[in-house]
């Protein structure tokens, strides 16, 4: 019997560098996703490689066969002692696997809790997998299934609603207040980091345009340029104000660059067309106070902190939700899984006592020699009810939803008792190879 | 029969607009479509209830108080499925649908029989003035519940404490936007209704304007909108004064008319709770 497993780090059991040591660049998936399968027990395998985790995935034999196949695997390709990997490696086996796979494409398990680029780069390895064909029809259902589930995540709870970064928040706050910003223009005062990666944000959200100040009018020029807007002297701040919708600032000016007075002036000349202040700037530059005017919004740097302090807080409380969700669809994925064991151990009882039947019904047909065709009938109609009511309890434990014991250990204790030869259990599945038995069953062979 | 019609559709009105209210809560993705499904259904059979009375009746069925509020909420729902269509907003019905609820449940609960005709409203004024009125009125209701929607919004994104409300609601510039559109077909709708029927009186009573209750509380109601849209034109009045004016302009509007007909007689008074 096979089993799923997963070995892997992330970024919270390996540094970055050892993580970008051990990362498997897209241009070189394929050969890796090949030696991965060339390797003893391992029947299907898929690569997740992000610049957070580096996670593979694999069918193989019961038991910590896998694991060990895999750290092998990630040694030998790395050129990496093992002693120094597994430090850092963390392994999860059936059920646990498919709960972290559902956890980590739900984006459960990221830095960023509910951050979207995951569920992507999920989709890339198993993309992979299917083009190098390393995958069969386990992984393939497992990662199909995930997918389903991190979708079932996103649009059943809020773990990804909210924005969790300064420069999102802004562009969030700013949809809510200017509605489409496709003919909102964006001021930029000062320079900052912070600013100008909002700027950015603000524009791919759907901007129309970009104005730049700042007190070195060359470096204005130079910023507006990288934004392709306009460069505006800063002493005429005043007077192109009235242009912009929304004014992100972060100059280092010790005073207010905007009083309340001003942007009630500027306000009254944009006919109260609302406008949206983000003030990044310590000490402040815009005065707290135009807050009140109608249609004017300010937010320094505290307010963005705490409206991200909030949306963070609403992921967890999500994320809990999100868990529960991962919980119930693990479950239904271990009834489908142990249904693959089930089908073939069934198949191959009912085969092995079948050629028994035939055996014994020939037998006794054969030492009654000569026997009229209602006889014949007779004795093999008494031998398949026989057969039948024999075979019938352990076909219905197999069958049962069990409480307390798993369906795989019945698959385990009827093979034992019954003593089904082994490679049978390929039976259902296309996989094209097995793992050698290692669990408990082979001593009893 | 058409009575029945009119008066059960307040419980296609309530599933509705309690759909859309789960909506708002839960957010799940197929109560707004239940809602907007079970309106639809309701005022399909409204309109159909209507033209039933009309012919049974013999004249255009808004005379009394009955069929005045089944007739207001009909004009509200059927408004809000316009809006709703054009801007898309699910969220509005958790505000509007519940108006025509109780307007229709009002309904249902006064007697709806069909009476002969007052003389002085048998005239081919009475359908062109009452629907244009209810009409205006059910536009201004829809300006309402988006006004009350934006101070909601504004409230939270002045505070800083981002609420259900924010994930909710749409942006202040569409809700203002909104507040806009209904004042820009609602008051013509309003002044027309008033100047027909100003016509119609100089015909019934001989006079245009008589100063009874009714035409004086029109007059401030329009006088209300006219001021909001003049501030709007000219000096750019919106957003949060826009929205109380809103709101204020259609609770003149209930009291013209629920207020004047219930608490204040004169000669429009043919609709109070008897019929």
């Amino acid at each position: 019997m096979s089993e799923i497993v997963i070995v892997g780090l992330n970024h919270r059991t390996a540094p970055v560098e050892v993580r970008e040591r051990l990362a498997f660049p897209a241009d070189t998936v394929g050969h890796a996703l090949r030696g991965l399968r060339e390797r003893d027990g391992i029947s299907e395998g898929v690569i997740l490689s992000t610049c957070n985790r580096v996670e593979v995935c694999v069918l193989s034999g019961e038991g910590y066969t896998g694991v060990e196949r895999i750290k092998e695997f990630l040694a030998a390709y790395h050129g990496m002692p093992i002693g120094e990997l597994s430090n850092h490696l963390y392994h999860h086996l059936g059920e646990e696997a498919v709960r972290h796979l559902f956890r980590v494409s739900s984006s459960l398990d990221s830095m960023v809790l509910g951050e979207p680029q995951i569920l992507g780069q999920v989709k890339d390895a198993y993309g992979y997998a299917c083009e190098f064909k390393s995958i069969g029809p386990v992984l393939d259902k497992f990662f199909t299934k995930a997918f389903s589930v991190a979708k079932r995540v996103r649009t059943e709870t809020r773990v990804a609603n909210s924005a969790v970064s300064v420069s999102y928040a802004a562009v969030e706050l700013a949809k809510k207040i200017l509605g489409d910003l496709s003919d909102k223009t964006v001021m930029l005062i000062g320079a900052g980091e912070m600013c100008e990666l909002a700027a950015r944000h603000l524009l791919s959200a759907g901007a129309r345009g970009i104005l730049v100040t700042n007190r070195t009018y060359e470096r204005a020029v130079r910023l507006a340029e990288e934004f392709d807007g306009t460069a505006v002297r800063f002493e005429e701040l005043s007077t192109h104000l009235k242009r912009a919708d929304i004014i992100l600032s972060s100059t280092g000016a010790p005073h207010f660059i905007l009083k309340r007075e001003d942007v009630e002036e500027v306000l009254r000349i944009r006919r109260n067309r609302p406008m949206f202040f983000i003030d990044m700037a310590v000490p402040r530059d815009i005065d707290p106070d135009a807050n009140e005017i109608d249609n004017v919004y300010v937010y320094d740097i505290d307010d963005l902190n705490n409206v991200i302090e909030t949306n963070l807080e609403e992921r967890q409380r999500e994320a809990a939700r999100a868990e529960e969700i991962v919980i119930s669809e693990v479950a239904g994925f271990r009834r489908w899984l142990d249904a693959q064991q089930v089908t073939p151990t069934i198949v191959s009882l009912r085969r092995k006592y079948d050629e028994v039947r035939q055996a014994e019904v020939a037998k006794a047909l054969a030492a009654l020699g000569t026997a009229d065709p209602k006889t014949r009938k007779v004795i093999e109609s008494l031998a398949s009810s026989i057969l039948n009511k024999v075979l019938h309890s352990p076909v219905a434990s197999l069958k049962r939803e069990t409480d307390g014991r798993s369906p795989m250990e019945m698959v385990t204790v009827v093979r034992e008792i019954f003593e089904l030869p082994e490679e049978e259990s390929g039976e259902g599945t296309e996989a094209p190879e097995r793992a050698p038995e290692q669990g408990g069953s082979v001593g009893s062979q | 029969m058409h009575t029945v019609l009119l008066k059960v559709t307040a419980l296609f009105y309530l599933v509705g607009a309690l759909a859309y209210l789960h909506f708002i809560f839960t957010l799940n993705e197929r109560s707004p479509k239940l809602g907007r499904m079970l309106l639809l259904i309701g005022v399909v059979l409204h309109g159909a209830g209507f033209v039933a009375r009309y012919f049974v009746a013999g004249y255009t069925p808004i005379t009394s108080l009955f069929e005045s509020l089944t007739f207001f909420a009909f004009a509200i729902v059927a408004v809000f499925l316009a809006f709703e269509l054009r801007y898309n907003l699910r969220v509005l019905g958790a505000f509007v649908a519940p108006l025509a609820f109780a307007f229709s449940v009002f309904a249902a609960f006064l007697p709806g029989e069909v009476r002969p005709l007052a003389p002085a409203l048998n005239s081919y004024w009475l359908p062109v003035h009452v629907i244009l009125l209810f009409f205006g009125n059910a536009v201004f209701a829809v300006a309402f519940g988006a006004a009350i929607m934006y101070l909601l919004m504004e409230k939270e994104l002045k505070t800083k404490k981002m609420g259900a409300i924010f994930k909710r609601l749409p942006s202040l510039d569409v809700l203002d936007d909104i507040n806009y559109r209904c004042l820009t077909i609602g008051f013509p709708l309003l002044t027309l209704g008033i100047i027909t029927g100003s016509i119609w009186a100089e015909y019934a009573w001989g006079s245009y304007w008589s100063w009874d209750p009714k035409e004086v509380w029109s007059l401030i109601t329009w006088l209300l909108y006219a001021a909001l849209l003049h501030g709007r034109l000219t000096v750019g009045w919106r957003g949060r004064k826009a929205a109380i004016l809103a709101i204020a302009g259609f609770c003149a509007v209930l009291f013209t008319f629920l207020g004047v007909n219930l608490l204040l007689p004169g000669l429009h008074t043919y609709t109070n709770l008897s019929g």
